[in-house]
């Protein structure tokens, strides 16, 4: 099963490494991690997006992250109300005909072209996984010579349902 | 900078250097041993300490291996930190198996490495290694110091990682201009952990779930492990399983935590476990664990192990419950702190004299066993004679492999804290430097070293710090010629093709003990034996004796790899 994990770290040198190589030394697949900093100096938020094979696992995959000195808060959010960004950037074969064509097709992701050469234009596109890989999928048939994505980044929403509002919200499992 | 004034002398402005501070750091933990080999980029610091002379006994080990083996040593029978030093590239990475293995023991150690200076980090400089690379996966924590000021504060970190929660390995990576240079800086060592908090004191709701358990179980048991020995909790594990009637059994590194002769003690549990400790754990209705990591080797193939139990865990890492065995009570505390809280919680007190009298009929049935030929020397005898003539009260250290499982299971420790063996990592060569690291830490016990021939030959340079040091270590090497447990494996599991596991060349080791200035013996029969064993242990010097033991020996019962704790092998003659 999928999960989005997060974490509070200590913005110090060498803590990616140490994450990176917990999970990969446990045998944990990472999807996705994007780390940047926060509103508090000194402190770090990362987003990992998980495939783990049981809750056992889940289980074991967060104490363990929890162990880590310099981790100072794990949640899984994947059960939660969240709001969960990732952006992409895509370039596009393509000649100076189709342009209009690619507008149009981009325009209701309310993706943008933020460079354009003589054979090929790059398109900006943020929003939920989902939703980027819908856009790739539409601009496959054109080539896609290029593509950069940052990985998911999340947090909580402001308001928390309770259980009974949202019995099973989930943005991945559903 | 520090303005110092002398009596009758004019103020002067006196400079530390980074060295300076580690050793000042060092007093203030109250480090009285020190455990190292210096190197280019540590001679800074030797030459700090050089100059504190006065105040450590640093033991230079003939190899950093040896050195840091000694530190576990040390470690494990005092319940300080271990500290050792070494040099940067090679002396690091030498270093690397015994952090390891204190990682995967629990071992509370505090290693400081040279580094090249900040300068020229990264660039392959003469002796450079990536430590931080190397030590964080087999680290509790590990630092780089990039501030002289911070070196202060960084040592007493390490200090209190290492030897709160549960105990581990934290090494401090130091750049050669660090400890050269003054520190300019205002410093002080204060410092906080919002990220490493400690849980020690348990939860009152789990308790009373694992009280009512108790309370209804018709076949508990303790399945008691090291975690035990580091709570000092012994006494209250004892008081426990009487006022309940509860039997234990223990892990390897468990030996000790519970008297070994007492009625209630099932003896090891196991791979090469007794049979009625292994059924124990497959029986009974209630497990409890205090302190051990339910490893792979304890538990046999999970599908078997303890299918009908309640399991309650009591663990100060979180990360242990659950991960191998699923549990229904997880109390997350320090095992003095738990036993404490639960005389309060289950103020019944239990008798389970059915399923005593069945567990005292599986020993009577099932009793380790071994073919005496009264001749020859029988490891599992030999183990047996120091057991004796030592009251089962010395200090115990051991390799890997037959004469390690033998010394499990036929010196029964009456005392917690007297056994040193490496367990889950499993390292050949760890028991004569460990021995070397426990009669520092207990100068007027009795210590012996059981090793193998294979790895006695190691380590076995640091005979040099027996001889230099006078310790009156007993190396008692179980020899049969072959890498005894490979050979075993060979025997039973790959059709008897002995595959490079037979020491058809080794060196004479009574000679090797006489170079060193050791007095050396072999023995090649139990009246030899007999009969020198009064004058090695009243003899207040290092011995070393050669032991030829039965070379076709094997290590019974057994769980053969993939099976159940109920499908133990060699369970009888």
């Amino acid at each position: 099963m999928r999960r989005i994990i997060t974490a509070t770290v200590q913005n110090r040198s060498g803590v990616l490494n140490r994450i990176t190589g917990l999970l990969q030394k446990r045998q944990f697949n990472i999807e996705s991690i994007s780390v940047g900093r926060t509103e508090t100096e000194s402190i770090s938020k990362m987003t990992l997006v998980v495939e783990v094979e049981d809750n056992q696992k889940l289980e074991q995959l967060t104490k363990q992250l929890n162990k880590q000195i310099d981790v100072l808060k794990v949640t899984d959010i994947t059960d939660k109300a969240i709001v969960a960004r990732e952006l992409a950037l895509i370039k596009v074969v393509s000649a100076g005909q189709l342009r209009n064509e690619l507008q149009g097709i981009i325009e209701p992701f309310r993706a943008s072209i933020i460079d354009v050469s003589k054979d090929s234009l790059s398109i900006q596109v943020t929003g939920k996984p989902e939703k980027i890989e819908a856009l790739i999928e539409l601009l496959r048939p054109y080539g896609i010579k290029e593509l950069a994505r940052t990985g998911m980044t999340a947090f909580l929403r402001g308001h928390q349902p309770q259980s009974a509002e949202l019995p099973s919200y989930s943005l991945l499992n559903r | 900078m520090k303005v110092q004034t002398k009596p009758g002398t004019a103020p002067r402005i006196e400079t530390k250097t980074g060295a300076d501070l580690l050793v000042e750091s060092l007093i203030k933990q109250k480090v009285d041993i020190l455990f190292g080999y210096p190197g280019g980029a540590v001679l800074p610091i030797y030459d700090a300490i050089y100059r504190a002379r006065e105040s450590f006994t640093h033991i230079l080990t003939r190899h950093e291996q040896g050195a840091i083996h000694a530190a576990e040593g040390y470690a494990r029978v005092s319940g300080k930190p271990g500290v050792v030093i070494a040099t940067s590239g090679p002396g690091a990475t030498n270093l690397v198996t015994g952090i390891a293995d204190a990682m995967i023991d629990s071992l509370p150690l505090v290693v400081f490495t040279g580094q090249v200076a900040r300068g020229v980090i990264g660039t392959d400089a003469f002796q450079e290694a990536d430590v931080m690379g190397i030590t964080t996966p087999i680290t509790k924590h590990n630092y780089q110091v990039q501030h002289v000021s911070d070196l202060p504060r960084i040592v007493r970190e390490a200090f209190h990682i290492a030897s709160t929660g549960r105990p581990g390995p934290v090494v401090v990576d130091i750049p050669k201009d660090i400890s050269a240079n003054p520190c300019e800086d205002e410093y002080d060592d204060n410092f906080h952990l919002p990220g490493y908090q400690p849980n020690i004191k348990p939860n009152p709701l789990q308790l009373k779930k694992l009280a009512n358990a108790l309370e209804t179980a018709k076949r508990p048991v303790i399945l008691a492990g090291a975690g035990v020995m580091f709570g000092s909790a012994s006494e209250e594990l004892r008081k426990f399983a009487e006022k309940h009637s509860l039997p234990v059994a223990t892990t390897l590194l468990g030996l000790g935590s519970f008297p070994g002769a007492h009625p209630l003690a099932l003896g090891m549990a196991g791979m090469h476990g007794t049979f009625t400790a292994n059924r124990a754990l497959y029986e009974c209705d209630l497990l409890i664990n205090i302190g051990a990591r339910f490893d792979d080797r304890l538990t046999g193939n999970l599908e078997h192990f303890a299918p009908k139990a309640t399991v309650a865990h009591i663990d100060i890492d979180p990360a242990e419950i659950g991960k191998n065995v699923t549990t229904h009570i997880p109390v997350v505390s320090d095992s003095k702190a738990a036993l404490q809280s639960l005389f309060y919680h289950a103020e019944f007190t239990s008798d389970h004299d059915d399923w005593l009298q069945h567990l005292s009929d599986y020993q009577k049935e099932n009793p380790l066993w071994y073919k005496n030929p009264a001749k020859e020397m029988v490891p599992q005898w030999l183990i047996e004679a120091v057991h004796n003539i030592t009251n089962g009260n010395a200090i115990v250290t051991t390799d890997v492999g037959q004469h390690q499982m033998w010394a499990a299971q036929y010196y029964a420790f009456e005392e917690p804290d007297r056994w040193v063996t490496s367990g889950g990592l499993g390292t050949m060569g760890f028991g004569f430097p460990a021995a070397i690291g426990a009669q520092l830490a207990k100068p007027e016990e009795t210590v012996i070293a059981f090793v193998g021939d294979g790895g006695f030959q190691m380590t076995l340079q640091e005979l040099s710090v027996l001889q230099e040091r006078q310790l009156p270590v007993k190396v008692i090497i179980v020899n049969n010629g072959a890498l005894g447990m490979v050979r075993q494996w060979q025997e039973t599991f790959y059709e008897e093709r002995y595959s490079e596991s037979l020491l058809q060349i080794q060196p004479d080791f009574v000679k090797l003990a006489d170079s060193y200035g050791i007095q050396g013996y072999r023995i090649d029969t139990q009246e030899e034996f007999i009969d020198l064993l009064p004058e090695v242990f009243s003899y207040n010097g290092p011995v070393v004796l050669d032991c030829r033991v039965l070379r076709q020996e094997n290590v019974y019962p057994m769980i053969a790899p993939g099976k159940g704790l109920h499908q133990m092998i060699g369970v009888k003659p």
